[in-house]
């Protein structure tokens, strides 16, 4: 009887968790303008005004969103975009342009991209596009052609805006912004960047023509506004098909985030980053976890989770290395601590090694040096050491100067976890000057 | 609009219909109609007189429009041409460009206008006819018709004297309406026959060949012997007759060239002429022809004329040449200017002719035939495909190009054979020598091809829905306080704009020219002003106060780069492109050139400084072409910085450049204020205390208006913001100016840090702490990360890895609150910090 009904449970649960999964991977991977927003209200009112006065009224804007990395500045445009466009009479009299620094590297083709943006190659019918200064005076003149009352109005939405100001002259934002504060075309050109000190890289033409409206995001909640968002980050819809397990995994959610060791888990990672991405990144990987046989998410999960998102990149590297070139990491540590963080070279490495095996009289770690060199070249393929200068072709690499990007608590946590590695070098490693 | 391709070169020929008509002049046959035949497509298309007719053009999409008034043999000179007096239409794109407002309206699609204008040449080679058209004369009170189908039909309704547009006078229009049956087309004849059978074609042929004949010997003398010789001799022998002229050199030139141009692409044809090495063949050619001439003793003038303007590249140098003539008598450059086309001509169609007679004589081509067309077919095919991208062409010439396929390969070589020296990237370029003459007076010289079709209008499509009109005081207030809502005079610039009015009004008068430079910060009025002086001075010019002027407008930062303001200048002067340096000569002449009858052009240079080139030749033109004699420009500079032209110009610029400028200063408070005073005009929007707040506020900043407008704009949004709830719309008080200001200029590095996580404020304590401790204003990560876990253990924080330490960097790096290096460099990044300690220390201190 019992068994039969963990079988069902099973079968339903095969059925649902793929829908789950699917979900919620793309509530974590896309910045999905459904979502609700945390703590940026007030912005986003500012920001839907002014796109609202541009689409209905034709006055033309210019602002910029300005926001670390992960705070929600594509998903804040996304969701005024898309608010924008339900209404009804705008949907159709609204074009957008949307370009990002990274992709439209150079004004060339940045005006390309927005000619094709705009449908307004047709209007040169196949006649291909000739030079980059036909293009802008064509864009300019098709741009300057509109008034407020009669044409669309265009929306800008320049991502990366700092990139664009890199461009030579910064015509694109010249222009764009030119625009904006003439009577032609109605625009509004919003620009998403991360950089605090924007406004500074504008030049002075291009700065007087920007109006100077900034939306700052800035991650401003606070713990317990934290521990809402994942709630409800890992909450169902509510129309999800199987209203039962939808529930049971809601309550799961809500039991988790009363739980202590999820909040200290929490606790930690908000400590860490307060951005919405890290959150999402976290929730992703405890999300894998989830099978048929491990229907809910639990906080063992979380913890899992949390301890793959903070872990030391470099110490799960050495983890990996053979005891000689943790032997030569513990020199060089060695020789750091006598010279004071000065570059060393190979030799130095190597003669501090032969001290060691020397005092060693059974040593086993007795290799020959071309062996050495060779577990020397590894760690710098690994980037544990860094070369001071360029390898050139004929310098001696044995002479070569290089620095340990190790730190020491780094190498001593790492030796720690190190299983099998020899107590005379653990001991070596520990008594950093005390054997001379 | 249909576009009429003339440069597939679909050869078009000529006959007569019926007897000629003796005419009084001695050498004139007059013709009542003419058969034109399509070579490939093998129609007969008959114009008569009275009808209407497309003249090939500069611009293959808008060919001119004629009505043939005449037609007629022009036996003056030997060969004789076939020649046509027409009246002349022109089209809304071909009126110059500041007299097209005169319409009122906007023209339709199809609509061109009668040219009343008696100075025009109206002679035209029936060469250069493309086909007949329909033309409807409407009265005036009939609107133009228009439905799409009728694209090929153009309408008149207005005729167009270079002065003003005026409704057709009834005479004209009943003998316009007076339709003469329309073209007649034949069945189209099998295309094989035309080559023998045709009796047009071999009467032409022998018309060509008696015309064009030579004597061998001297041919013979005037080449080294070579495989080309072998052939042209060859050639010559096909039952040329040989008259003494020296037509032939050019005649076996074009032979030569083709068989070169087809043993070296094909071998199979290689038997008759093995490949020979060929070096600047035009060249040597046209001079081998010269001598030949020279030889022979016929020193015809128009000879060495037509050898001239084989090897001439520059259109320049021909229109100079002929205008040299022009002025020399008018009944001789009708002779002379007439051979300019037909020696481009005659060679090509000679060269058809002469490979036709080939194609039958020469066994071996059938294999080279076969071989060709294979390679048509994939041409035909490509051809088709871009045929298609166009998607109005008219069905007729859909049919022409079909049955072109069979010499449109041919067609790329003969224009080889026709303009050796001539660059290949332009093959229209005969095609301005084509025509006899420029039409209007008012037509630039010369005309390059161009690439894109400036008369392609782009424009963003317009709204469905109205504009939503403002409906309370402070959306009124916002739409006036917009930067680009114009006002009806410029407060507070009283004296610039008298200074700059009085410049330009004494330029005018003068009828001279001079240079002002205008500098002054973003933001105070600098191009506002000039505007505001040239729309005072057009007011003025309409009532006759100041001679009427040109205005034209180039930015720095509209163009890509420096020398493109010559094409910009040129274009909007005249709307022709050109490329920048010969828009540089086309400009050089027009305002340099003495006496030139042309109005004054005002040049209004915005944003100068980014004109600034290494040898500054485009500065140093612009302030140059004032300076000479009889120029009549007035170059207005405007830039940012008042000493331009000692910093960054050389002496010899900055001379030119003059000594009349004047400076733009920052707007004070009052003069602020009462800008904003007169935009809100009687509009109760803002409390005083709040416009005298932000006047002051923006005339310590920067005093540029720019500012102080957006500041109020957004104070009138968070106005109504903070009263949604409330009862009424209340004023815009200081505080809510206080508010916008706040935001539009407090620094967010504070707030930045204020909502940094945890270990991110750590961080930067701990970057402060390794500043303490060396006393540097830099530090490598791993002190920092040190001196972080030290903190980190104090404040009983956990252990921080070096991975998230290293993402916390990088973080900081990218809002710009820490400068870091790249981050190949590790645990030996540099950091500094973008903020001052004291900012940091006082946001993390709140807490």
């Amino acid at each position: 009887m019992n068994s039969r009904k963990t079988k069902g449970n099973s079968a339903i649960h095969a059925e649902c968790l793929p829908q789950v999964q699917r979900i919620l991977r793309e509530r974590f991977c896309h910045q999905s303008p459904h979502s609700n927003l945390f703590g940026v209200e007030v912005q986003y009112k500012h920001l839907i005004e002014l796109l609202k006065r541009t689409a209905i009224n034709g006055e033309s804007n210019s602002v910029l969103i300005v926001g670390p990395r992960g705070s929600g500045k594509t998903m804040l445009i996304n969701r005024a975009l898309k608010e924008l466009m339900e209404i009804r009479e705008v949907s159709e009299n609204v074009l957008q342009v949307h370009l990002n620094g990274l992709m439209q590297i150079n004004d060339k083709i940045a005006l390309k991209e927005i000619t094709r943006q705009l449908n307004l190659e047709n209007v040169v019918g196949d006649k291909v596009f000739g030079s980059f200064a036909e293009n802008l005076s064509f864009l300019l003149e098709a741009l300057k052609k509109g008034d407020r009352a009669s044409s669309c109005p265009v929306i800008f939405i320049l991502d990366e805006f700092d990139l664009f100001a890199h461009q030579k002259n910064q015509t694109l934002l010249y222009n764009l912004f030119d625009i904006s504060q003439s009577a032609q075309t109605p625009v509004a050109v919003i620009g998403l960047t991360c950089r605090l000190d924007i406004l500074e890289l504008l030049e002075k033409r291009v700065k007087s023509r920007f109006s100077h409206r900034q939306i700052h995001l800035m991650n401003s909640f606070d713990f317990p506004q934290y521990m809402k968002i994942f709630k409800e980050q890992l909450s169902l819809p509510e129309e999800f098909p199987n209203k039962v397990f939808a529930e049971r995994w809601n309550e799961n959610a809500q039991s988790l985030s009363e739980d202590s060791t999820v909040r200290e888990v929490l606790q930690k990672l908000f400590n860490v980053n307060k951005s919405l991405r890290s959150l999402h990144t976290l929730l992703m990987l405890a999300l894998t976890r989830v099978t048929v046989s491990h229907p809910f998410m639990t906080s063992a999960d979380l913890m899992e989770a949390q301890h793959l998102c903070s872990l030391d990149s470099k110490a799960s590297i050495i983890h990996g290395l053979s005891v000689l070139e943790i032997c030569l990491i513990i020199a060089m540590k060695h020789l750091n601590d006598i010279y004071e963080e000065e570059p060393f070279n190979f030799q130095m490495v190597y003669n501090e090694f032969q001290k060691f095996i020397q005092r060693k009289a059974h040593s086993v770690y007795n290799f020959e040096k071309p062996v050495v060199m060779k577990a020397f070249e590894h760690l710098q393929q690994l980037e544990l050491i860094k070369p001071m200068e360029r390898t050139s072709v004929n310098s001696q690499r044995e002479y070569q100067l290089v620095k340990l990007l190790l730190d020491n608590t780094q190498i001593m946590n790492a030796l720690q976890k190190y299983s099998n590695c020899p107590t005379d070098v653990r001991q070596w490693a520990t008594s950093s000057l005390s054997w001379l | 609009m249909p576009s009429y391709l003339t440069r597939q070169k679909t050869r078009k020929t000529f006959s007569w219909i019926g007897r000629p008509l003796p005419d009084r002049k001695q050498y004139y046959q007059i013709y009542k109609e003419i058969c034109m035949k399509v070579s490939d497509c093998s129609t007969e298309i008959h114009i008569k007189v009275g009808q209407f007719v497309l003249i090939k053009g500069d611009d293959n999409a808008k060919p001119y429009v004629a009505k043939l008034i005449e037609l007629f043999e022009d036996g003056s000179k030997f060969p004789s041409m076939k020649c046509a007096r027409v009246q002349w239409f022109v089209r809304f794109s071909e009126i110059p460009i500041s007299k097209r407002h005169l319409l009122g309206r906007k023209p339709a699609a199809q609509e061109i206008f009668w040219y009343d204008y008696s100075d025009c040449d109206n002679n035209i080679y029936v060469e250069t006819i493309i086909g007949p058209v329909q033309v409807v004369a409407l009265a005036p009170d009939e609107v133009i018709p228009m439905d799409q189908k009728s694209e090929e039909t153009l309408f008149v309704k207005l005729s167009w004297n270079t002065k003003k547009f005026e409704p057709l006078s009834p005479e004209l229009l009943a003998a316009l309406n007076k339709l003469e049956d329309s073209p007649k087309c034949q069945k189209p004849l099998e295309a094989k026959i035309k080559n023998v059978k045709n009796p047009w074609n071999t009467t032409e042929l022998k018309r060509i060949e008696s015309s064009h004949s030579t004597s061998k010997t001297c041919q013979t003398s005037a080449h080294p012997v070579s495989p080309n010789a072998r052939k042209r001799l060859e050639l010559s022998d096909l039952g040329i007759p040989r008259k003494p002229n020296m037509r032939l050199s050019k005649k076996t030139l074009s032979d030569s060239l083709d068989s070169q141009k087809k043993s070296k692409r094909k071998t199979a044809f290689s038997e008759t002429a093995s490949p020979p090495k060929r070096s600047q063949p035009g060249e040597i050619k046209t001079s081998s022809a010269l001598k030949s001439l020279e030889k022979n003793g016929q020193t015809h003038s128009f000879c060495a004329k037509g050898s001239m303007t084989l090897r001439t590249q520059d259109p320049s140098f021909m229109t100079t040449k002929i205008n040299v003539e022009r002025a020399l008598s008018p009944i001789k450059r009708r002779l002379r200017s007439s051979v300019v086309p037909n020696v481009i001509l005659t060679p090509k169609r000679i060269g058809r002719e002469a490979r036709k007679q080939e194609a039958h004589k020469e066994p071996t081509n059938s294999s080279h035939r076969v071989h060709r067309r294979s390679s048509l077919l994939t041409l035909n095919r490509i051809r088709q495909q871009l045929w298609l991208l166009d998607d109005d062409k008219s069905d007729e010439e859909e049919e022409e190009f079909i049955s072109s396929a069979e010499v449109s390969d041919s067609t790329s070589e003969e224009e080889d054979d026709c303009i050796p020296s001539l660059p290949k990237r332009n093959p229209q370029r005969q095609s301005t020598n084509w025509r006899m003459a420029s039409k209007p007076s008012l037509q630039t010289p010369s005309k390059t091809p161009k690439k894109t079709p400036h008369h392609a209008t782009p424009q963003i499509r317009d709204r469905n829905l109205a504009v939503q009109e403002p409906t309370s005081v402070l959306e009124e207030a916002r739409v006036r306080l917009h930067v680009s809502a114009v006002p009806d005079s410029l407060p507070c610039r009283e004296q610039e704009f008298q200074d700059i009015y009085s410049f330009v009004e004494s330029k005018l008068l003068d009828g001279t020219g001079g240079c002002m430079y205008i500098s002054g910060v973003p933001g105070t009025g600098k191009t506002a002003t000039v505007n505001e002086v040239i729309r005072c001075l057009q007011q003025a010019a309409q009532t006759n106060d100041v001679p009427p002027f040109e205005y034209v407008e180039v930015n720095g930062m509209k163009l890509t780069e420096p020398h493109q303001v010559y094409v910009q200048i040129l274009q909007k002067l005249t709307g022709q492109k050109a490329t920048a340096n010969h828009a540089a000569e086309l400009l050089a002449k027009r305002f340099c050139s003495r006496g030139s009858p042309q109005e004054t052009t005002v040049l209004l240079v915005d944003e100068l400084d980014l004109l600034w080139t290494h040898k500054q030749d485009v500065m140093y033109n612009l302030f140059d072409w004032p300076t000479h004699k009889g120029a009549r420009l007035v170059v207005l500079a405007i830039a940012n910085t008042m000493d331009l032209p000692e910093r960054i110009m050389m002496n010899r610029v900055s001379s030119r450049l003059g000594l009349t400028r004047m400076s733009f200063q920052p707007y004070s408070h009052n003069q602020l204020k009462e800008i904003l005073v007169s935009r809100l005009k009687h509009l109760r929007a803002f409390e005083d205390d709040a416009i005298q707040l932000v006047a002051r506020k923006v005339a310590a900043l920067s005093g540029d208006a720019r500012r102080c407008l957006d500041i109020c704009r957004r104070a009138t949004e968070i106005c109504e913001f903070s009263h949604t709830q409330g009862d009424s719309l209340g004023l815009v008080t200081v505080a809510h100016l206080m508010e916008a200001i706040d935001e539009m200029f407090s620094s967010s590095y504070i707030t930045a840090i204020k909502n940094c996580s945890l270990l991110e404020q750590g961080f930067l304590r701990a970057i402060i702490a390794e500043f303490r401790r060396s006393g540097l204003e830099e530090a490598t990560f791993q002190q920092i990360y040190s001196q972080h876990v030290a903190l980190c253990r104090m404040e009983g924080l956990p252990y921080p890895t070096m991975s998230e330490t290293m993402a916390v960097c990088s973080n900081l790096g990218s809002c710009r609150l820490l400068l870091v290096e790249p981050s190949r460099n590790d645990l030996l990044l540099r950091v500094r910090l973008n903020v001052s300690q004291d900012d940091v220390l006082y946001a993390l201190k709140e807490e």
